[in-house]
């Protein structure tokens, strides 16, 4: 299938990706999908990676499939652990209990999983997780040659080399877009057995690669320190993943989804970065040839980043400044302080979930999938009962003042700092 | 009872021929473009002169094809094979699945060992990739005993086993001793200290050091100590593992020798005559953290130790 046609004397790109988010719970799920995500994967109670996530029970995964469908969007759990023969037990009812809720596909590392998803679940789609580390077109071939629907390229692949993956082998592809990512081969390290007896390969990495380390040269029994007391530690901590601007590219390259990472991260940050990826991915797809990033997408892209960002090896083989030295998170500069439940146009009065401390005199930012970005500087808060309020300090608290512009449920308000 | 072998990784061709003579039964060998952190590098010529090694004294030849490959290197794939197929090496030792492809393509006769480090971890998949082909599978380091040997009682394939040495902890594509160097802009150091042996890591927190070196395949993090089980064999023995190796990455020719010299000896106790191995165990063990070099302490692993996650 051709990337793109000519229409009306203009081309536009008839081969949209998937934009698949992530999703801790069914409240991040409902705003992943809200705000225009394809698909969302989540994690269930079992045989996921990030066992200290959220993770959805097979009711929860009920009403996620329900509510993703009324949007065409589709679900993926993911249930890519290496099993060890502990896990092998139970893996069949929690199979058939995926495919019985109705989610579309599952990701997969462990050939345990795949050939028992087959057997006992073959209405799931089967897709190979990133954490089977795939290089290389034969490798892909051979999955291919598996059945598997779709496979997650590891991170450490370039354009080009997708491009001659995609050009030799005829599989859904799927890479990472944005967001944290290991810095080993993943599904190649077990730092976190050895030093915490964590194992990372089913769920429990504790991030010791973000750790400070000291550098020694050992020369016979000497340790020579390769550093001195002004440097900054050894360290390996990997700059976030950030590809907006090799979004063009890869939907030229024929990538089938591109993939936003963090299923720990909270409702704000899954509905900035999917809404601007979002943007990003329909602006270039209905016009190609005039594309632009835009500056807003950018600025929008920080308000939620609490790390600094790298394109990493999509555009070559990352150096060091796509790490972190010295200092390993940055803040953010926005803080998520309501989520809109309502909006009364004849009134101009909001209804807003309060996510976080603000008092009247605050400016603040709505945004959301049906509006422009705009700011308002906020006057009288009442709570539910009307009565009014020095400032919204409850977490949850519901509360309600004027906005003059139309917002939308689903809406969010954050404010600077 | 069956004898499980005893497979060692030489330094080189020479150290290869003392190994036979101190009772290894097979080697690993192979070269860092397509194989992951060897104890020594192996070109062709070097392999064909193994082999010669190999005949005179009855060992086997596993040659390591475990990296991860990408696209460039998938090509040349096929003639490594061939070339192997033709000095009848015993085996292939493949992570990637891009190597099993090319040997059914070129060499279908060859043997497999499958071992990708970290993910041989339950029977099931030691089997599925017995199905595509492998003769035998390479535990994951990160296993207690008892799962090793549940996965042996369900294995239709070959189980081999480290009870020896270093293992890795993790691996990356990245330069990251490179990139340590340029951050702190000693730029004239990078080339030369990235390929320097002895850098170590040193954790602060656990008093740990983890050595640390870069090659063609990336940055390696290996564990900070070396597993020694001389005196813990009897379980798998009874159980009927087929190989125990023993890693001597990053370890003196010397060194690999005296050890497998005293594997040889409890490995042919513990079968033969088990009470004098209870008797001889600890002093064997001794007889190795004797001749342990400064930093490397001994451990059991994961063999004894319990993980969550
Ligand atoms: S320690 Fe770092 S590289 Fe290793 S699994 Fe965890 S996040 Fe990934």
């Amino acid at each position: 299938m051709s990337i793109s046609q000519i229409i009306d004397g203009k081309r536009v790109i008839v081969k949209k990706p998937e934009l698949l988010a992530p999703a801790g719970n069914l409240e991040k799920l409902k705003v992943a999908v809200h705000y225009g995500a394809d698909a969302v994967f989540i994690g269930g109670q079992e045989y996921g990676l990030r066992s200290n996530a959220d993770n959805f029970t097979l009711e929860e995964m009920a009403e996620g499939v329900q509510f993703a469908s009324k949007y065409g969007a589709k679900i993926y759990v993911t249930t890519n652990i290496y099993a060890h023969n502990e896990n092998i037990p139970g893996l069949e009812e929690y199979l058939r209990g995926l495919e019985r809720v109705g989610v579309h596909g599952i990701i997969v590392a462990d050939p345990l999983i795949i050939e028992t998803a087959r057997r006992v679940a073959p209405k799931l789609e089967v897709h190979l997780s990133t954490q089977q580390s795939l290089t290389n077109w034969k490798a892909v071939q051979f999955w291919k040659e598996e059945g598997l629907e779709r496979v997650v390229l590891a991170r450490e692949t370039s354009a080009e080399e997708i491009r001659q993956i995609k050009e030799k082998v005829d599989i859904e592809i799927e890479t990472f877009i944005h967001g944290a990512m290991c810095i080993a081969y993943s599904g190649r390290c077990v730092l976190s057995n050895h030093m915490t007896a964590r194992d990372s390969n089913r769920g429990g990495c504790c991030q010791s690669c973000r750790w400070d380390y000291d550098l020694y040269k050992l020369e016979g029994d000497r340790a020579i320190a390769l550093f001195d007391e002004n440097d900054d530690p050894f360290a390996m901590s990997p700059k976030d993943l950030n590809l907006i601007q090799s979004i063009p590219k890869m939907i030229e390259l024929g990538i089938d989804s591109l993939k936003i990472e963090g299923r720990m991260k909270s409702i704000h940050y899954v509905a900035t970065v999917v809404s601007v990826y979002r943007k990003v991915i329909d602006a270039y797809c209905a016009d190609p040839d005039n594309f632009v990033i835009r500056k807003e997408w950018l600025d929008e892209l920080d308000k939620c980043a609490n790390r600094d960002t790298a394109p990493a090896f999509f555009e070559g083989v990352p150096g060091y400044k796509e790490q972190m030295f010295g200092v390993h998170s940055k803040k953010t500069t926005y803080d998520f302080v309501g989520l809109v439940l309502d909006y009364d146009k004849e009134t101009r009065i909001v209804t807003l979930q309060q996510r976080n401390f603000f008092k009247p005199g605050d400016e603040v930012e709505f945004f959301g999938p049906e509006i422009e970005n705009f700011t308002q500087v906020i006057e009288t808060i009442w709570d539910e009962e009307g009565n009014e309020l020095d400032a919204a300090r409850h977490p949850l608290q519901i509360v309600r003042f004027k906005v003059d512009r139309e917002v939308f449920p689903y809406n969010m308000m954050r404010k600077g700092h | 009872m069956k004898k499980p072998e005893l497979l060692v990784t030489p330094t080189s061709v020479a150290h290869m021929e003392q190994l036979a003579q101190a009772g290894a039964n097979a080697v690993v060998i192979g070269e860092q473009r397509y194989g992951l952190r060897l104890a020594g590098e192996f070109s062709r010529q070097h392999i064909v002169d193994a082999m010669h090694v190999a005949r005179k004294h009855g060992v086997r030849v596993y040659v390591a094809m475990n990296a991860l490959f990408h696209n460039d290197k998938v090509d040349e794939l096929s003639d490594y094979v061939r070339f192997l197929a033709e000095q009848q090496v015993d085996a292939i030792i493949f992570g990637d699945p891009a190597v099993l492809m090319t040997v059914r393509e070129v060499a279908p006769h060859m043997k497999l060992h499958w071992n990708t480090e970290t993910t041989a971890t339950n029977w099931y998949a030691c089997n599925y990739w017995g199905r595509k082909g492998a003769k035998r599978a390479v535990l994951a380091r990160e296993l207690n005993m008892e799962e090793i040997i549940e996965i042996k009682k369900h294995a239709e394939v070959e189980i081999e086993v480290q009870v020896h040495g270093m293992t890795c902890m993790f691996q990356s594509k990245r330069s990251l001793i490179g990139n340590y160097f340029e951050y702190q802009g000693k730029f004239m150091e990078v080339q030369q200290m990235k390929y320097t042996k002895g850098l170590f890591l040193y954790d602060k927190e656990r008093d740990n050091r983890y050595p640390i070196f870069e090659d063609e395949n990336g940055t390696h993090i290996m564990s900070p100590n070396d597993i020694c089980i001389i005196d813990e064999l009897e379980e798998m023995i009874d159980a009927g593992i087929d190989s125990f190796k023993i890693d001597g990455v990053l370890h003196e020719p010397e060194y690999i020798t005296e050890v497998t010299k005293r594997y040889r000896r409890a490995i042919d106790l513990c079968v033969e005559h088990r009470e004098q191995y209870e008797e001889e165990k600890a002093k064997l063990f001794a007889e190795i953290e004797a001749i342990q070099p400064q930093h490397r302490p001994l451990d059991t692993g994961f063999f004894f130790k319990e993980t969550v996650y």
